[in-house]
Formats: C-alpha cells, sequence, structure tokens
C-alpha cells in the first residue's frame, strides 16, 4: 500500500504513494475532498478538489478499461460508499467506522483508495487516474459505458456461479479462505464500532456527570459549604480528565485499528468479486467448451473460436489473479500489522497520559486540606 | 414522638424492565429517598395513631394496619420481620409472579433516586407495586408476632435529658420473641405474588454485623465511611468534637487523628444459615464501654431496620440526624432467593452488604446515637429478640398516611415564622442539595450502565478477534490477532471492575446522601413540630386567659379557680415548650454542622478511592498494551 512503485511505465505524472487529502469541504449535502499530490519531476505538487462522484466516474473508467489483459483479474481498490453531508441512518450504518470523527476517518479511507489506484502497475496506466490527480477540472461526469463489473447488474441467477467447483486447488483453496476471513472480518470489523460507539457514550456520560457537579457549587461564605463546593468542583475535573481519556481511546481506535478493519474487510470483499468474476468465466469457458463439442459441423468452427478465445481469457485472468493474490496477501498483512502497532502505541500513549492526569488528581486530592 | 424518618423506597423502582416500566415505578421509588416530608408525615400521622415508623414501603402491611393498636406511647408493634425466621418455599414465590417476574429480574438499583423528591402531598407516587396484595401478606403474619414492647421509650435522646441507659427495657424483653409459623409465611406466600415474602425472609434478614478490619472490604468501606468516632461516653458535648476516624487503611490520615473513641464496622457478605441469611458484623474499638475490643455478631436486615425504628423514635424528636439504613427490596431479595446466579444478584448483594455497613459506621460514629442502649444492645447482645419487626405499610395504606400527614406538616410550614434565617438558609440548601444528589445518582447510574455495555461489547470483540485469528493463515498475523483477542479478554474485566468502582463507589454514596437528606430534612421538621407544639400551648394559654377574665366578670369563683389552676399548667408547659423548642433548634443546628462536615470527609475520601481505582486501572491497561506491542510489531 505504501511501497514505493517505479512509475516510470506509468502514465501518471505524480507519485502514487503519498497522495493525501487535505480537507474535506462540506456544503449541504456535498462533501468536497482536496487532493494533492506530488509531481514526480519534484517540481510542486497537483492540488484538486473532487467529489464522491468523481471518484466513482474514476473507479468506472478503471473497471471498462479495455485492451488490458487479464484485467478482471484485477483486485480492485475498494471505493468507500458514498457519504453525505447529512447522511441518513442508514447510510452511517454502512459506513461504519468511516462514518464517525467528523469525515477524518472517511479521508484517510478515501486517500488509500487513491493511493492503491495510483501504484497500481497496471491500474496507474489508466489515463484516466491522471486526469483525476492532476486535472484542475472536475472530471466529466458522463456517464461511464456499462461494465461488466458491476455485480449489480449481473442476473442474480449468476449468484449460484459462486459455489461452482474450481478446477484449481489454488483458486479453491482462495475461494474458500476467502469466503472465512470475509465474514470473520466483518464481523470483527463491526464488533469493534459496537465498542467505539459505547466508549463514546461514556465519554458523553462522564461530561455530563462533571457538568451535574457544578450545579452542586453554592456560593457563601460558610467554610463547610465552601470546602464542600471546592470538593465538588474538583471531582468534576476528574471527571472531565476521564471524558477525555475516553474520547481520546475512541478516535485512537477510530483511526488505527478501526480504519484497518474497516479497510481489510472491504479488500476482502474486493478480492471475492475478483474471484467471482473468475469463476463466471470458468463457468463460461466450460460452456464453450461443451457447445464446441456438441456443435453440429456448421456451427463447430465458429464455437471452437468462442472456445478458444475464452480460454486465452480465462488465462490471462488466471495469471493476473495470482500475481495479484499473492500481492494483495502480502498487502494485507502487513496493512494490519501497522494498524495493529498504530492502535497499541497511540493507546499506551493515552493510558500513560491519563496515568498522569489521574495521579496529578489524585495528588491534588490527598494534599487537600481536610 | 416517632421519626419514622426512612427514605425507603420499594426497591420497586428498580424494577424496570422496560424503560416504561422504570418510569413509572420509579415515580414510586422516588418519594422516599430523602423524603423527610415523608417521614414526619408519617410521625404526625404516627403520632396520632402511635404507629410504628413507617419504615419501608417495600414490606407491607395492610391498610388496616392491625399493627396500629392505639397503644398510646409504646410504638405499636413495628412490623416484624415475620419472614426473617421463616424461609418462603422458594417453589410457591417463584412460580408466582409471572409477570412481573420478568420485570423482577432486572437490574437492581437503577434510578433510585431518578426525579425529585416531591415536598407536598399533591402527588405522592409511593404505590406499592404490589398493592393488591399486599393485605392479604401480613395478616396473616401478624398473628404470630409478638409485639415487643416499646424498648425505646420515646422520651428524649438519653443522652440529651440525662436519663439513665435503659437496659431494663431491654433485657426484659428478652424472651419476647417472634414466632411466625412457617405455615403462615407459605399460606400468605401463595396468596401474594410471593414477592413480599421474599423481601420478608432477606439475604441479610440474618445479617451477622461483624467490624473488623480485616475485611479488605472494611478497609475500603471504613475508609470511605468511617467519620469522627462517638465522643467520650461520659461527655454529652464531646459530640460536637470532630474526632477523626481511625481506619488502619488511611494510614496517611493517622497523624491528624484524634485518637479517640471509635467503633470500625465491617459487614460480611451473608451467610445462609438454614433457610435465612446472616451476616457477621465485626466490630472493633478502642471505646471503654464496650466489654471486648473486637467482637463478632450475628445480624439480620430486619435488625437493622429495627435499629433504625428505635433509634429514630427516641432521638429524631429532639432533631437528631439518625442515619437511616437501606431500603428493603423485594426486587433484590427476591432475585436472591430464586438463586439467579448473575450479575445483578451479585451486585445487590455488594449494594446492600456496603450500604448496611456504612449505615452502621455512622451511627456507630455518632457521638449520642453510640450512647444509645439499643445500639449498644445491637453491638453487642448475641442474639437480638426476634420480636424487633420493622413496620411498613402496604402501598395503600402508606399512601393514605403519608397524605394526611403531609397536609399536617405541610400547614405547618407556612406558618412557621421564621425567626432564625439560618434555618431557612439551610433548609433550603437542603432541598437543592436533593435535587442536585438525585440528578448525580442517575448520572453515575447511566455511566454504570454505559460501562457493562462496553464490557459486553469488548467481549464480543474479543471473541470475534479470536475467529478472526483462527481463520488467518498468515501465521505471524493468526498469531498476534489471537494475542488481541486476549489482551481484549482482559479489558473486558477491567471495564467490569471500573463499573464496579463507578458503582460502589459513587453512585452508593450519592444514594447514602440522599437518604442523609432526607433524614436531615427530617430533623427540621421535627423541629417545626416542637415549634408548633410550643405555640399551641401559647394558644391554648391565651384561651384559658380569655377564659379566666370571663369568668372573673361572670363572678363564678369555684370555676375561677379551676381556670387559674389550668393557666398556671400551661404557663408551665409555655415554658417547657419553648425550652425544648431552643433546645431541639440547638441540636439540630449542631447536626447540621456536622452532617455537613460529614459530607465533605465522606465525598473525598470517596473520589481518592476511586482515583485510586482508576489508577490501577490504567497501569493495569498499561501492562496489557505494553505486553501486545511486541507481538504486533513482529507480525511482518
Amino acid at each position: 500500500m505504501m511501497e514505493e512503485v517505479k512509475e516510470v511505465t506509468s502514465a501518471l505524472s505524480v507519485h502514487g504513494h503519498n497522495i493525501k487529502i487535505t480537507d474535506v469541504v462540506k456544503d449541504g449535502d456535498a462533501l468536497t475532498f482536496v487532493i494533492v499530490s506530488q509531481k514526480l519531476s519534484g517540481t510542486g505538487e497537483y492540488h484538486v478538489d473532487r467529489t464522491w462522484d468523481d471518484f466513482e466516474w474514476l473507479q468506472q473508467h478503471l473497471f471498462s478499461q479495455e485492451d488490458v489483459p487479464g484485467l478482471q483479474g484485477v483486485i480492485f481498490p475498494p471505493l468507500p460508499a458514498k457519504a453525505s453531508g447529512n447522511a441518513s441512518a442508514k447510510i452511517m450504518k454502512q459506513l461504519g467506522v468511516l462514518g464517525l470523527g467528523e469525515w477524518q476517518p472517511y479521508c484517510k479511507a478515501l486517500e488509500t483508495f487513491l493511493q492503491q489506484v495510483a501504484t497500481h502497475k497496471i491500474l496507474n496506466k489508466n489515463k484516466a487516474v491522471e486526469v483525476f490527480l492532476t486535472s484542475s477540472d472536475a472530471p466529466g461526469r458522463q456517464k461511464v459505458k456499462k461494465n461488466i463489473f458491476n455485480r449489480l447488474s449481473q442476473a442474480v441467477e449468476e449468484m449460484r456461479k459462486e459455489g461452482h467447483k474450481d478446477v484449481d486447488e489454488f483458486f479453491q483453496t482462495e475461494r474458500d479462505h476467502n469466503l472465512v476471513l470475509t465474514g470473520c472480518t466483518k464481523t470483527a470489523a463491526e464488533k469493534f464500532l459496537d465498542m467505539v460507539l459505547t466508549e463514546q457514550k461514556i465519554a458523553v456520560a462522564c461530561g455530563h456527570f462533571s457538568a451535574a457537579l457544578h450545579l452542586c457549587v453554592e456560593p457563601g461564605e460558610d467554610p463547610d459549604k465552601k470546602a464542600f463546593s471546592r470538593l465538588c468542583v474538583q471531582i468534576s475535573e476528574v471527571f472531565d480528565s476521564m471524558k477525555k481519556n475516553m474520547t481520546s481511546v475512541a478516535e485512537n481506535n477510530v483511526n488505527t485499528l478501526g480504519l484497518g478493519l474497516d479497510l481489510e474487510s472491504r479488500y476482502q470483499e474486493a478480492e471475492k468479486e475478483m474471484l467471482f468474476r473468475r469463476t463466471c468465466k470458468l463457468v463460461e469457458l466450460e460452456n464453450a467448451r461443451r457447445n464446441a463439442e456438441k456443435a453440429k459441423p456448421v456451427k463447430k468452427a465458429a464455437m471452437e473460436e468462442v472456445k478458444t478465445a475464452t480460454q486465452t481469457e480465462f488465462q490471462q485472468i488466471c495469471g493476473v489473479a495470482r500475481q495479484e493474490i499473492k500481492q494483495f496477501h502480502g498487502v494485507r498483512v502487513k496493512m494490519l500489522q501497522q494498524a495493529l502497532v498504530q492502535w497499541c502505541e497511540k493507546q499506551l500513549l493515552t493510558a500513560k497520559e491519563s496515568t498522569d492526569q489521574f495521579n496529578q488528581h489524585l495528588q491534588a486530592f490527598r494534599g487537600m486540606a481536610q | 414522638l416517632l421519626f419514622p424518618e426512612q427514605p425507603s423506597t420499594d426497591r420497586s423502582g428498580h424494577l424496570t424492565g422496560t424503560s416504561a416500566d422504570k418510569s413509572e415505578v420509579t415515580s414510586g421509588v422516588t418519594e422516599s429517598p430523602g423524603h423527610g416530608k415523608i417521614g414526619s408525615d408519617a410521625e404526625e400521622e404516627a403520632q396520632e395513631t402511635s404507629t410504628a415508623p413507617i419504615i419501608d414501603l417495600g414490606a407491607d402491611l395492610p391498610a388496616s394496619n392491625t399493627q396500629q393498636p392505639p397503644v398510646s406511647d409504646k410504638i405499636a408493634d413495628p412490623l416484624v420481620d415475620l419472614l426473617s425466621d421463616v424461609s418462603p418455599p422458594p417453589a410457591a414465590d417463584a412460580k408466582k409472579p409471572s409477570g412481573a417476574t420478568i420485570d423482577l429480574f432486572e437490574d437492581e438499583g437503577r434510578d433510585l433516586f431518578a426525579e425529585p423528591r416531591q415536598t407536598k402531598s399533591a402527588k405522592l407516587p409511593q404505590k406499592s407495586l404490589f398493592g393488591e396484595a399486599d393485605e392479604d401478606l401480613f395478616e396473616q403474619k401478624e398473628k404470630s408476632v409478638t409485639t415487643k414492647a416499646a424498648a425505646a421509650v420515646p422520651t428524649g435522646g438519653p443522652l440529651q435529658d440525662g436519663n439513665p441507659t435503659e437496659p431494663a427495657d431491654i433485657f426484659t424483653e428478652e424472651a419476647v420473641a417472634t414466632a411466625p409459623s412457617v405455615s403462615n409465611t407459605s399460606t400468605v406466600n401463595s396468596k401474594t405474588n410471593g414477592v413480599h415474602s421474599e423481601e420478608e425472609a432477606d439475604i441479610f434478614s440474618e445479617a451477622t454485623v461483624e467490624l473488623s478490619l480485616d475485611s479488605p472490604r472494611t478497609e475500603r468501606k471504613n475508609d470511605v465511611m468511617a467519620k469522627p468516632s462517638a465522643s467520650a461516653p461520659t461527655s454529652l458535648s464531646a459530640a460536637a468534637s470532630q474526632a477523626k476516624p481511625q481506619s488502619a487503611a488511611l494510614e496517611e490520615e493517622e497523624a491528624e487523628l484524634d485518637d479517640k473513641f471509635e467503633v470500625l464496622v465491617s459487614v460480611k457478605d451473608p451467610e445462609k444459615i438454614g433457610e435465612v441469611y446472616e451476616k457477621h458484623c465485626a466490630f472493633q474499638t478502642t471505646l471503654p464501654m464496650f466489654r471486648n475490643k473486637t467482637f463478632t455478631v450475628r445480624r439480620r436486615f430486619s435488625d437493622f431496620l429495627g435499629l433504625y425504628e428505635k433509634l429514630s423514635e427516641k432521638h429524631g424528636p429532639n432533631g437528631f440526624i439518625v442515619p437511616p439504613p437501606p431500603e428493603k427490596s423485594i426486587l433484590g431479595m427476591t432475585k436472591v432467593k430464586v438463586g439467579k446466579e448473575d450479575s445483578s444478584s451479585a451486585d445487590f448483594v455488594e449494594r446492600r452488604r456496603g450500604a448496611l455497613e456504612r449505615y452502621l459506621q455512622r451511627v456507630v460514629n455518632h457521638p449520642s446515637l453510640i450512647q444509645d442502649p439499643d445500639v449498644r444492645e445491637f453491638l453487642e447482645r448475641e442474639e437480638l429478640p426476634r420480636a424487633v419487626s420493622t413496620q411498613a405499610l402496604s402501598g395503600a395504606g402508606f399512601l393514605k398516611m403519608i397524605n394526611k400527614a403531609t397536609d399536617a406538616v405541610s400547614k405547618m410550614t407556612i406558618k412557621m415564622n421564621e425567626s432564625d434565617v439560618w434555618f431557612e438558609e439551610k433548609l433550603q440548601e437542603v432541598e437543592s442539595a436533593d435535587q442536585q444528589f438525585r440528578k448525580l445518582h442517575a448520572l453515575v447510574e447511566s455511566l454504570v450502565i454505559h460501562r457493562k455495555e462496553l464490557s459486553l461489547n469488548t467481549a464480543s470483540f474479543a471473541k470475534s478477534t479470536a475467529m478472526l485469528g483462527s481463520a488467518e493463515d498468515n501465521t505471524a498475523l493468526s498469531r498476534a490477532l489471537s494475542q488481541l483477542a486476549e489482551v481484549e479478554d482482559k479489558m473486558e474485566q477491567l471495564h467490569q471492575d471500573q463499573a464496579a468502582n463507578d458503582t460502589f463507589s459513587f453512585a452508593e454514596l450519592i444514594a447514602d446522601y440522599i437518604r442523609l437528606l432526607g433524614a436531615v430534612r427530617g430533623s427540621f421538621d421535627h423541629r417545626m413540630k416542637v415549634w408548633q407544639r410550643w405555640q399551641d400551648a401559647q394558644a391554648m394559654l391565651q384561651k384559658k386567659r380569655e377564659t379566666e377574665a370571663k369568668l372573673l366578670w361572670a363572678n363564678k369563683p369555684d370555676k375561677l379557680q379551676l381556670a387559674k389552676e389550668e393557666i398556671a399548667e400551661w404557663e408551665a408547659k409555655v415554658t417547657q415548650y419553648e425550652r425544648d423548642f431552643e433546645r431541639v433548634s440547638a441540636t439540630v443546628r449542631k447536626e447540621v454542622v456536622r452532617f455537613e462536615k460529614e459530607k465533605t470527609k465522606n465525598f473525598k475520601r470517596q473520589i481518592i478511592k476511586y482515583l485510586e481505582s482508576l489508577l490501577q486501572s490504567q497501569q493495569q491497561l498499561i501492562k496489557y498494551w505494553e505486553a501486545f506491542l511486541p507481538e504486533a510489531k513482529a507480525i511482518a
């Protein structure tokens, strides 16, 4: 994901690995993202504004790229679902972790998407990527021709192909494995989100308690009253610290492991899509073979041609797929490791900071005149 | 006079299974805690009917409380802890509450003080949750109850008046015991929804009050609750001395402590002896008036309540702030009885135990109360007569009484001409403090709920991580994920502990204070009553004088003589009552000052405990993270 890719053969004029989304502007429903990329020549940067629709435009172009053999074998970097400035509850739920934290995690996810696309050896040759990253105008919003990757367009009956037995053990294993992992990851991501949401609730509750304590402060000269008021104020501060602590904990969760699990989950889905495409092609191939065999002499030549073409396609896809899978395995492990390490480090830091804070409070109380 | 200040609430307030229920029930609950008015209301009522103080809504007596015999001075039979001896047939009970049970087994202790106390009789939602059943439950019980003659003779506080302690009463009552028949109970139980009976045979009904320094709970509680100890037995005014608590755990404070007389209390977890639960209560004291330095007794929940009744009858009217014990709780007890082993039962048990401990600690810390023979008896006597009964009215009966009493008191409130601004201000403060504390309590309970939720979520996440780890084929990643699952499991425990910390350090403290505020309120009410009595006497005197004047005119010498005698009588009364008023006012004032000092101390102590626990948690967390980090790094 973060690898330095030699982009000599790519059409891109910018570095792929350090593309940044530096800002997000909300205008009613619409969110606009500011994307900054560094020129390869080292002479500066490109700043562009893009909306999610622009991202989708890019993705569609990637899907529909012609003249790329075995394109269907590519595991396409997953694009997060569309977010809106005033997102409905349903959308927020769909976004999961990405819906939290004032769009910061969301921006990160988009950023990752761009980096993955721009460093992908096959994908970054697509001109659309260059246009997207460097053109000051918004990429054309023209409707892209229907592409074969839109799963929704696939008829429902095609879904049963998913279970179609494979001819290649490598791929069969990968399919099985992917199936399990996809489910597990999704669940883990969901549970993680639940945790984060509860942490936020706790933070809020601490805040309320802290505020309520201030109400107990009474004016007056009575020394006893003053003593108690003072105490209340200090206790209030303790709970305020608790609130800050919990808020940090939740933020750390979101920005590291939360994002990591989310990306992993979406990536697994992307692999699943790819494997499915290959499986479909396999089915197609098997059908073509059968047709060629059964064909009457009149049609036989044509069928044979189809069969051969399909065979070639299939092989190309398999070739690309193997590469992609290998790459994918390496990348995802690295990504998860990074997420886990960052997560741990941040939480450790927060815990230490909180400890200091609480200690200070404790000392203050102990030192209080009785 | 009776001082039924008992901010008891049917813990049915906690019954809230659903939020809908919650709002209904809590409204019923909210009244009592800290509802000094009710206390005094009841007292008012009691004054007329000489009923025993209302301790508790939870336990129910029929409205037609047969325990209100028109015994003049005697405390009518407080509700006998009828079932304290008896184990309700669990089967019957368990079966009985069908729909109700669902709610019963919900989280105990929530929103005990959810709503502000109503100060007027306008709304007294003290509905007994099981109103209709109440009557039945206790009718039969009462048959077998032997009333313990008022060991608490409602004179002024023995100390105040210099009355000798009344050992005679105590020990003559020795033989008196309640012997509720088991059969009664069973029958009764089946009639009711069974819940009440649970209430009686309380897990803490047999509680040995054990005061010791060794129990870690004790130390924690003692640290929290150990307050200025009782003053020297010989000096009444020494009550004012702020002897500081001596607790082994509070070492840092020892330097400041007057190493005076105190009794340290610890109440252990209840043990089931036979069918009932007893608590060991251990005491450690340096007070010379006690026979031993350390001693243990076993006490039942009803004993605690009984003690409170006696103390409030005796000392309340004199303006003392008598600490209130925890309420009875049908809900909590039912869960425990039926053997529901879950966190909410455990919670309830711990809350109850802690509350009793703190209650007792407060009692013994009070310079005057520690002198009371009933307290002595409670602490020392091997077995308390079971005749001690804690009266509680059924919801309906209670309501009726409250309504009556509240009217009386509210009239008084209006009339009283507060010459001393101090009292007026203090009362205001108490009222607003009550509201604030209730709010705080609700907030803390809310926090506790979230923490428990977090604990569950963490466990859930841990599980999912473990599954992910085992599905993962990259070895290093797989191992790291498994480690992660373990870390999360440990954190779940931390969250649980933190929830407990929130609860027992804070929620319970605040709950205590809501009850105490009620007691404070009660003392103000008592002062008002005493004032009223004085005013009434003055009015009567005036009348008599007028009568005398009329008679002078009418020239009826024989009647005149009578009139003169009456005037003399009332003049004496006026003087006496005025003195009483001044005395009670002084006491109330002193008590309030003491209360406020205690409050600050308590809260300070508690927040320190809380912080220490928080810190521990954080430090544990750090350890976990530090252990995990290398695992995470080792993945690639």
